[in-house]
């Protein structure tokens, strides 16, 4: 492997975890409190929820491409390709929110009550504790899925390692198409290890 | 003798069915009032409208003169114990951090709430060295009862409440569980309200029944009362005790 390439997959692979980072970080912050929120406001459950599955049915390439002509998120670039990964993000982390926190036991969230518990108090000192691992599981199967289809943002001209990928498929160079998909097949395999690591960690 | 909880004509209706049919009642200090009833006869409903979990729909309850609408609903519960059958520890807490739940809410000091922490492990009959530190996944039903009572005595509330608290523990660690009850009562002369529908424990525990059918108030009775009543809910309730198949 000459020194060039390297340096290349090097420099896409940092690319490539950029966007997953910054894109996984904004699907956290908006699917967790949406999660929460659903859990006080059953109304509100088959819109958000509702919202976050049609999101994921898209497929991904045809996500990506409507994207491009939204003023403001669309065009071509990063932002563009952080907008789809974000949308298809929400929905594993935003059900398991809910399910972790419905599933906590009716009679600790009654003495929990019982006992004066302000709801802040409950939801962070009972429901969000009691759930965590729940909600780790949805963000670790969200992070392994967002590495993957990041790699079809290089379609839109966001980088990453799928930019090894498209060019191997136009000049059908199946060694271009292995520098992209090995290392970010690698790269899910490392986190899934890391956030499978933490969600042990959490409740051991 | 004052009243520290008086229901005043309570009634609680869900949609068109009434669970609790105007109830008038006074729980005097230190005595322990056994609500006695079938399944169904608004027992529990009455219990939780004394602490705020529920409020009634028309009349009122009064818990220290105030009725419980006029009640801060946090500053309510926190002077109230509360026990239930599922206990509903906190599972990712330690027995201590259990026990000293509602003292760390009321901004104790550490010092305080461990003192106050061993005393009650202490009352309830577990020894703090032993048990603090332990997880409720690792005590048995009985042990996880008793940590459920020193939970609800933690920080001093003028009222406990009992909801069929030993219903699922078998009837030998029932029986100690009961015991422990009437020492704690005679060391503590706590105000209780004990929901049951076991005739045997009410007649144990309670200084007065009321026997409750279909939302209403049917007889209240102290335990030797209860005993020579000759009303219908009473006599079915009183045969439970006497009943024997005939030896074969």
């Amino acid at each position: 492997m000459n020194s060039g390439l390297a340096s290349e997959i090097g420099q896409l692979a940092l690319e490539h975890l950029t966007l997953v980072i910054v894109s996984m970080s904004i699907a956290i912050a908006a699917a967790v409190p949406a999660g929460i929120l659903i859990t006080r406001r059953a109304a509100w459950r088959p819109w958000l929820l509702g919202f976050a599955n049609v999101m994921q049915t898209i497929p991904s390439l045809a996500l990506f491409g409507f994207l491009i002509p939204v003023p403001l998120i669309g065009g071509i670039g990063k932002r563009t390709a952080i907008v789809a990964l974000v949308l298809y993000a929400l929905l594993p982390i935003m059900r398991n929110t809910l399910v972790g926190i419905l599933g906590v036991d009716a009679a600790v969230r009654e003495s929990a009550v019982a006992m004066g518990m302000t709801g802040r108090q409950l939801l962070w000192r009972v429901e969000m504790p009691l759930a965590a691992r729940t909600i780790l599981a949805g963000i670790r199967v969200a992070t392994v899925t967002t590495i993957g289809t990041a790699t079809i943002a290089a379609a839109i001209g966001g980088g990453g390692l799928g930019v090894f990928i498209f060019r191997g498929i136009a000049s059908v160079d199946t060694a271009q198409i292995l520098a992209g998909a090995v290392p970010a097949a690698c790269i899910a395999l490392a986190a899934d290890g890391a956030l499978g690591w933490v969600e042990r960690r959490w409740t051991n | 003798m004052s009243a520290v909880v008086e229901f005043r004509a309570a009634s609680y209706r869900i949609g068109a069915r009434e669970i609790l049919k105007s109830l008038s009642l006074t729980v005097e200090a230190g005595e322990t009032l056994v609500l006695l009833g079938r399944s169904g006869s608004g027992k529990t409903t009455a219990l939780k409208m004394v602490n705020g979990l529920l409020f009634p729909s028309a009349g009122e309850v009064l818990v220290d003169a105030t009725p419980t609408t006029a009640w801060e609903p946090v500053r309510l519960k926190r002077r109230i114990g509360y026990v239930i059958q599922e206990i509903g520890l906190f599972p990712h807490y330690t027995v201590a951090q259990n026990v000293g739940l509602v003292p760390r809410l009321e901004n104790w000091d550490g010092d305080r709430i461990r003192e106050r922490v061993d005393t009650l492990l202490r009352q309830v009959g577990l020894d703090p060295e032993l048990f603090a530190a332990r997880y409720p996944a690792q005590l048995s039903g009985g042990q996880r009862q008793r940590v459920g009572v020193a939970r609800a005595l933690a920080a001093d509330p003028s009222v406990l409440l009992f909801d069929e608290p030993f219903g699922a523990v078998d009837p030998v660690t029932r029986l100690d569980l009961q015991k422990q009850f009437l020492a704690l009562r005679r060391d503590l002369g706590k105000t209780s309200i004990f929901v049951t529908h076991d005739v045997r424990e009410a007649l144990m525990l309670a200084t007065r029944i009321a026997l409750l059918r279909d939302g209403r108030l049917e007889l209240l009775a102290t335990p030797r009362q209860f005993q020579d009543s000759a009303g219908d809910e009473a006599l079915a309730f009183l045969e439970c005790l006497d009943w024997k198949a005939n030896p074969q």
